[in-house]
């Protein structure tokens, strides 16, 4: 639609609109809004080329702070209706906003089927571990025996960990980045939006109203290094201040985290996001049951597989080459007919 | 019936309803619609009912997988596929037993004989063969060996077993009742020679056994005579056999073409609905895009999203969909965004009858959503009308920036009648056009693009979709300020919002017809009627108008908003008459907005209305 190579260069102001953020002071939502506004003046999106799709929660008011196309539409649907966007419309830059429970509970079932369909959306999910608009209750990323309103005596539901659910979904970019540093999330939604296909970035997103400090045994300054285990491809897995952890995988395929002295750097695991089998990737998903174990962030996987709406219009295309662009006359006549005089 | 004796030694009848009865397996349904197809070619007015188990492989033989297919065949306009079949060609014991009571007295039952053996007869719960036991003596009854024959003439085809050749008895009765009825046999010779091609024996065999069950009728002494059912004097024109679904589908590619936006069906299967998907994926080179989703939510969903991105979005499904759509559906009508909500009604509550027809949606489609959420409703009354019915739609739909229901039925879904084409350039303009620049100027001599600004006349939102430069917006489900689309919770903004969409829909009445009432205008009785009922009340009406009595009917296109002048219409006569396929909603709609006594007239047992079911309650209110 837009000419990008002539269009002007964009700044932060032309990527934020009018409208005043109304989160709770001191919401993970206002670092992650401002990542994305100082990263996409460095891509070649434009704005009128850009749509924010969101569903129903805290994370959903995000589509309104940007200078972009956006719909802020039911709960749990954005990637429903995002999908729709996509395919009419493969040209645009779609993006998909949402929480734990609007994309993992009510929209569980949208999210796996855009994954697995590899259609072009990068879908951000953030994750509080809390229902945050209606007021504290547990959540389908909420840890066993969660003490909320709705579970006074502690939650006993297991939880998800969104990254194996999205590895189990066959996407084919799966990522994982924190609220508390902008650095890695821009770097981590530049990778995202540049995967042709859904991407799937799981962003820790602190709420400080009904889950303060969720994710702080991890992301805090001081703990970052012993507790983030930072993925680079092709290089061993390393973490620790010193460098002095590593991650090899044991004699049952998991990922095991033992001190580098112990084995030597050549029994570490070298990531590889690209690998087909997403076995690897899976075993690090699981290394950590919760934000209080070292955790692996940075990109899983990314693999190229065909792009729906890509490999629909192909098929509209063909059809059109083999049988023209058709009239309405052979439609109605594609059946025996008769006249009548 | 007229019996008189043509050149041909044929008797000529002015019509004749023909049932085709078997087993799942023994294809009927192609039986019934291949009689139809070569009757349609041949000339005649036809009406079809096909009738099938919802059990797709029910236990062969038993009463539960029991197929039909009735078609009503004239010389002269019909509307209905008739009430009682005077043949009934019963394939398997099973069939006999339960389409017979079906059957006019004195009528015609051709059986396939060799299937009345003992274990056949067990499984249609027979004690004693009902062919020897005289229990049938109030019909003509043929007994006709159709397995053995068609075994018979299939021996010498190479490369095909006894086993596969009994598959095709269904042709070699479809021979049989072509003769008896004097059908052309090159419609269904070419037929099958197109459906089969691939498979050369395949084609030997089902040829073979057509001739052979055409030449049994007309060599054996069985049937005294043949029978003619001469063409209908029709209008002239070009036409094809169209059923609902088809028609429907057809009409949804055309609003694209009429558009000239794409076509975008968001849709998950469910019976009766599937074949629209099916029908409009086989046209792709319309640009058609179909997306079978995960649910009836995202499909719902997805054709929202492709509606913001400025595409012709279509919804596929049938009632329960239509609840799962409900929130999404809402969301539309707050977003303000075309959308199109076809829902080819069966029999309900919960599965109910998937495979059967009721109209029992209409109140759902009217408030079957949480809020003030007004939408239109129109519904098709013959299964071509649905061409024009979509078009209609889609026409609202953007014209208004709202989602349309559009109720179809499982009868008129799947029943076909000869259908005049419509001339292409007689098809309405339903061009749209998107906003490309600013909107509104404010008080500094800002240029800005403000989403819900106002057609005054229609009260159409202005439709900016993305990709177009400076019209960046956000739209969504929360309620919105009047103009810039803001989020707005002042109380009296929302009073107005929920006014002005109101009236949106409520304007509709202006851009649609009167009252489509046909027949005695100064009768005392009306008829009311929507949807598939018109073959029905039709029907009725005439036989009424023949026993000597006044009667109008009017048939509603438009359920929301009615047309203007219903009001006024309904109080011209003494007694209203609604009959309706669910237990009296459009009565309600009726009395409470007309403040009209109407009586109701209830059916729902899966089946349209007989012509003499209301023939019998509308005589009664008039003596
Ligand atoms: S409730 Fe929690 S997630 Fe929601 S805006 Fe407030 S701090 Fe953020």
């Amino acid at each position: 639609m837009t000419d990008t190579a002539q269009a002007p260069e964009t700044t932060k102001a032309d990527w934020t609109s009018d409208q005043e953020p109304r989160w709770c002071p001191g919401c993970g939502d206002y670092s992650i809004l401002t990542a994305m506004q100082l990263m996409l003046p460095d891509m070649d999106s434009r704005p009128e080329s850009t749509v924010f799709i969101s569903g129903i929660g805290c994370a959903a008011r995000f589509p309104y702070y940007m200078n972009t196309y956006g719909m802020h539409s039911i709960h749990g649907r954005a990637p429903a209706v995002a999908s729709g966007l996509a395919i009419a419309r493969p040209e645009l830059d779609v993006w998909v906003i949402g929480g734990d429970g609007d994309m993992l509970s009510i929209g569980g079932n949208h999210l796996i089927h855009a994954m697995r369909r590899n259609i072009n959306m990068t879908i951000l999910l953030f994750n509080n571990q809390i229902y945050g608009l209606t007021k504290g209750q547990y959540s389908p990323t909420s840890e066993v025996g969660k003490v909320t309103k709705s579970t006074p005596m502690g939650s006993v539901d297991q939880p998800f960990n969104a990254v194996s659910v999205a590895l189990g979904a066959e996407a084919t970019f799966v990522a994982r980045t924190h609220d508390m540093d902008r650095k890695h999330m821009q770097e981590t939604f530049r990778r995202a939006h540049e995967h042709r296909g859904s991407a799937l970035v799981e962003i820790f997103q602190n709420c400080n109203v009904f889950n303060d400090g969720a994710f702080a045994a991890i992301t805090k300054k001081d703990k970052r290094d012993s507790m983030l285990i930072q993925l680079n491809h092709g290089e061993p897995i390393r973490f620790g201040a010193d460098n002095e952890f590593g991650v090899t995988s044991n004699s049952q395929g998991n990922a095991e985290i033992v001190k580098v002295s112990d084995v030597g750097e050549a029994a570490l695991i070298v990531h590889d996001e690209n690998s087909e089998n997403p076995s690897s990737a899976f075993a690090l998903s699981r290394l950590a049951s919760g934000p209080y174990e070292p955790t692996p962030v940075g990109v899983f996987r990314q693999v190229q597989r065909p792009e729906y709406s890509s490999a629909a219009n192909q098929q509209i295309e063909v059809a059109k080459s083999q049988q023209g662009p058709g009239e309405i006359i052979d439609l109605l006549t594609s059946q025996p007919t008769w006249e009548v005089t | 019936m007229t019996d008189t004796i043509s050149d041909s030694g044929a008797r000529e009848l002015s019509r004749i309803i023909i049932r085709f009865a078997g087993d799942s397996g023994d294809g009927m349904q192609l039986t019934g619609e291949r009689f139809t197809s070569a009757s349609a070619i041949f000339g005649n007015d036809l009406s079809t009912l096909p009738e099938f188990p919802a059990e797709i492989r029910a236990p062969q033989g038993t009463l539960a997988g029991v197929s039909a297919f009735q078609v009503q065949v004239s010389d002269h306009d019909i509307t209905t596929p008739g009430d009682a079949p005077n043949v009934l060609i019963a394939m398997n014991p099973a069939a006999l037993k339960k389409e017979i009571s079906k059957l006019e007295i004195g009528g015609t039952v051709i059986v396939n004989q060799d299937t009345f053996e003992e274990r056949n007869l067990a499984k249609a719960g027979y004690e004693e063969n009902p062919l020897e036991t005289g229990e049938l003596s109030n019909y003509t009854l043929f007994k006709v060996p159709m397995t053995s024959m068609t075994k018979e003439v299939c021996k010498e085809i190479e490369g095909i077993k006894p086993r596969e050749a009994e598959r095709s008895k269904n042709f070699f009765a479809l021979g049989l009742v072509s003769w008896l009825y004097q059908r052309p046999m090159e419609p269904t010779l070419d037929w099958i020679e197109k459906k089969f091609g691939k498979t050369p024996n395949v084609v030997q065999a089902n040829n073979a056994a057509f001739k052979a069950g055409h030449a049994y009728g007309e060599t054996t002494e069985a049937f005294d005579y043949s029978y003619e059912v001469k063409p209908a004097a029709l209008d002239a024109g070009v036409y094809t056999n169209v059923n609902g679904n088809t028609a429907l589908s057809w009409g949804l590619v055309a609003a694209g073409k009429l558009s000239e936006l794409q076509v975008f069906l968001g849709s998950y299967p469910i019976t009766p609905a599937s074949d629209i998907l099916h029908e409009l994926a086989k046209h792709k080179n319309f640009g058609v895009a179909t997306f079978q989703a995960e649910d009836e939510i995202a499909a719902v969903a997805s054709a929202v999203g492709a509606a913001f991105g400025g595409a012709l979005a279509v919804t596929t499904t049938s009632g329960p969909g239509v609840a799962l759509k409900g929130e999404a559906i809402g969301l539309a009508i707050n977003l303000e965004l075309p959308l199109v909500v076809i829902d080819i009604q069966r029999g309900g509550p919960s599965t109910g009858l998937p495979t059967k027809t009721e109209a029992s949606d209409l109140l759902m489609a009217m408030y079957g959503r949480h809020g003030e959420a007004p939408m239109p409703v129109i519904a098709p009354y013959s299964p071509g009308y649905c061409f024009h019915a979509a078009i209609e739609a889609a026409r609202i739909a953007l014209k208004y920036r709202t989602p349309v229901m559009l109720l179809s039925d499982g009868y008129l879904a799947n029943g076909s009648e000869p259908w005049k084409l419509p001339d292409v350039d007689s098809l309405p303009d339903i061009t749209t056009v998107f906003t490309t620049e600013a909107n509104h100027v404010d008080e500094d001599g800002n240029e800005h693009f403000w989403p819900y600004k106002r057609d005054p006349e229609t009260l159409a939102r202005a439709w900016a979709v993305p990709g177009t430069p400076g019209l960046m917006h956000r739209i969504g489900g929360i309620e919105k300020e009047d103009g810039t689309g803001n989020i707005s919770y002042d109380p009296l903004n929302h009073q107005r919002m929920t006014d002005i969409r109101q009236d949106k829909v409520a304007n509709i009445a202006a851009d649609i017809p009167p009252t489509w009432v046909e027949g005695d205008l100064d009768a005392d009785v009306l008829l009311v009627g929507w949807g598939s009922t018109w073959g029905a009340i039709t029907s009725a009406a005439k036989q009424i108008r023949e026993a000597g009595h006044k009667i109008a009917h009017a048939h509603l296109i438009h359920i929301n908003p009615f047309p203007r002048d219903l009001g006024e219409v309904l109080s011209r006569y003494k007694t209203v008459i609604c009959p309706e396929m669910n237990m009296g909603q459009l009565s309600k709609l009726l009395r409470a907005e007309f403040l009209v006594d109407v009586k109701s007239v209830n059916k729902v047992q899966g089946q349209p209305f007989m012509t003499t079911e209301l023939f019998d309650v509308i005589l009664e209110e008039l003596t």
